[in-house]
């Protein structure tokens, strides 16, 4: 064998070995796309009757509470980043982390310092590499959240926002993730969370226009509020982390499509290149024989006379 | 046909439980709330506790709930825990193993998780 079809069997066996891993990834990635999106279905039933709940607290009570009140001058907020633990997502982290920055951005140019909270190994990968503060960070639970998980990235954020800003707390919470809108679309927003804006929470669950009635409240009013908000905001962050997460598998799975094509592809052209060389080699050595045995035959012929 | 109401049991991650009941009896903070159809508006933080649900083939529906919310409104009640279980998924063994665990360390919080799923299978 000659040494260029060598070099190009050596390099399709390697590719062809890749293409079977990207292929495997890929089909991970979009089984569980499909368990990610049911469990974002499963968790709507208590994300919307739990916005229904503080939209009635909220307008049927005067109850002031430091998580609906906005601040008159906000002099800190905190930004929830939401990344993936591991890469080959394509853009799916860094598309996060360039919209946590943009939002950064306006944040420092409304006058606002910015506390930067990161879930995910990538983002704290980002920003231990650019040696930037973050307030807190939490991994490992990317792939498939679960409430607990929530809960504990809610704990810190809760305690920060109801501290006072003097001694350290935030005014605002802001939260960016990437949004689940279709297998082929995922986009990274940016949402406030906190201070809560009751239009912007009817929205979500599509509860907009309903009239709620006077509720009766057990034990009081102060008391169910000051029970429920912190309960909204991890539901809120269940939400994100769940949507963040279909979107970190639906991304893989874009990307090692892609990855799979163009290892296909490339096998293919190789293949070509490879057929090519080794069609030179036959027609080369042919021409060699041909040649070696008419020089023989004139040699004989020549001896002859 | 008896006056019902339309219970949804929520936990954070699932939909538990959902139908038409004539009775439900849930602990709230400031004590034992039963709810019958055509109960005022209501909103209540609810202890961690058994929920009994009477539906309106006749049956009992027992479920343990540990801390969440109540709320009642046109004829619609919602129960809102971060976790519930119904009786019948409760692995009794595992509860008591976990109570009797609990109690070795004086963990009271776990004490009163295995303490209330106990008490929803036994009634």
């Amino acid at each position: 064998m000659g040494a260029q079809l060598r070099v190009y069997k050596r390099r399709i066996r390697a590719i062809t070995a890749t293409k079977k891993i990207t292929k495997a990834m890929e089909m991970i990635a979009a089984s569980r796309i499909v368990k990610a999106q049911r469990k974002v279905a499963a968790s709507m039933p208590y994300a919307t009757e739990l916005t229904r709940a503080v939209t009635a607290v909220a307008t049927g009570s005067n109850t002031k509470h430091a998580l609906t009140t906005e601040a008159e001058q906000p002099t800190r907020a905190a930004i929830l980043l939401i990344t993936s633990d591991r890469g080959l997502a394509g853009g799916y982290s860094s598309n996060a982390i360039k919209q946590a920055e943009r939002l950064t951005e306006r944040l420092r140019a409304e006058g606002k310092e910015v506390d930067t909270y990161i879930v995910g190994r990538k983002g704290v990968a980002y920003f231990g590499f650019r040696e930037r503060k973050v307030a807190d960070s939490w991994t490992g639970f990317t792939d498939s959240p679960a409430y607990d998980d929530a809960k504990r990235v809610a704990g810190p954020l809760i305690e920060a926002i109801q501290l006072d800003t003097a001694e350290g707390g935030v005014d605002e919470l802001h939260v960016v993730y990437t949004e689940f809108v279709s297998m082929m679309t995922q986009n990274a927003v940016d949402g406030r969370m906190l201070p809560l804006s009751l239009d912007k929470a009817e929205e979500e669950t599509g509860a907009k226009g309903e009239i709620l009635p006077l509720f009766d409240f057990e034990p009081s009013a102060e008391d169910v509020l000051d029970a429920l908000l912190p309960r909204y905001v991890e539901s809120r962050i269940y939400n994100a982390l769940l949507q963040s997460a279909a979107s970190e598998h639906a991304a893989r799975r874009r990307a090692m499509k892609s990855a799979t094509d163009n290892a296909g592809d490339l096998i293919k052209s190789l293949s070509r290149l490879a057929n090519a060389a080794r069609q030179a080699e036959i027609t080369q050595e042919i021409s060699e024989i041909v040649g070696g045995a008419s020089a023989m035959a004139d040699a004989t012929a020549g001896s002859d006379k | 046909m008896a006056a019902e109401l339309h219970v949804e049991l929520v936990a954070a991650d699932r939909n538990v439980w959902s139908g038409e009941a004539t009775l439900v009896v849930a602990r709230t903070t400031s004590g034992d709330i039963g709810v019958m159809p055509g109960h005022q508006p209501l909103l209540g933080v609810l202890e961690s506790g058994p929920v009994t649900i009477r539906t309106s083939e006749g049956n009992t529906v027992v479920a343990a709930v540990h801390g969440g919310f109540i709320s009642f409104a046109d004829n619609k009640l919602s129960l809102l825990t971060e976790i519930a279980e119904l009786a019948d998924e409760i692995d009794v063994q595992r509860a008591e193993r976990a109570l009797e665990r609990a109690k070795a360390e004086a963990d009271a919080v776990a004490e009163r998780r295995a303490d209330v799923r106990l008490r929803a299978v036994t009634g």
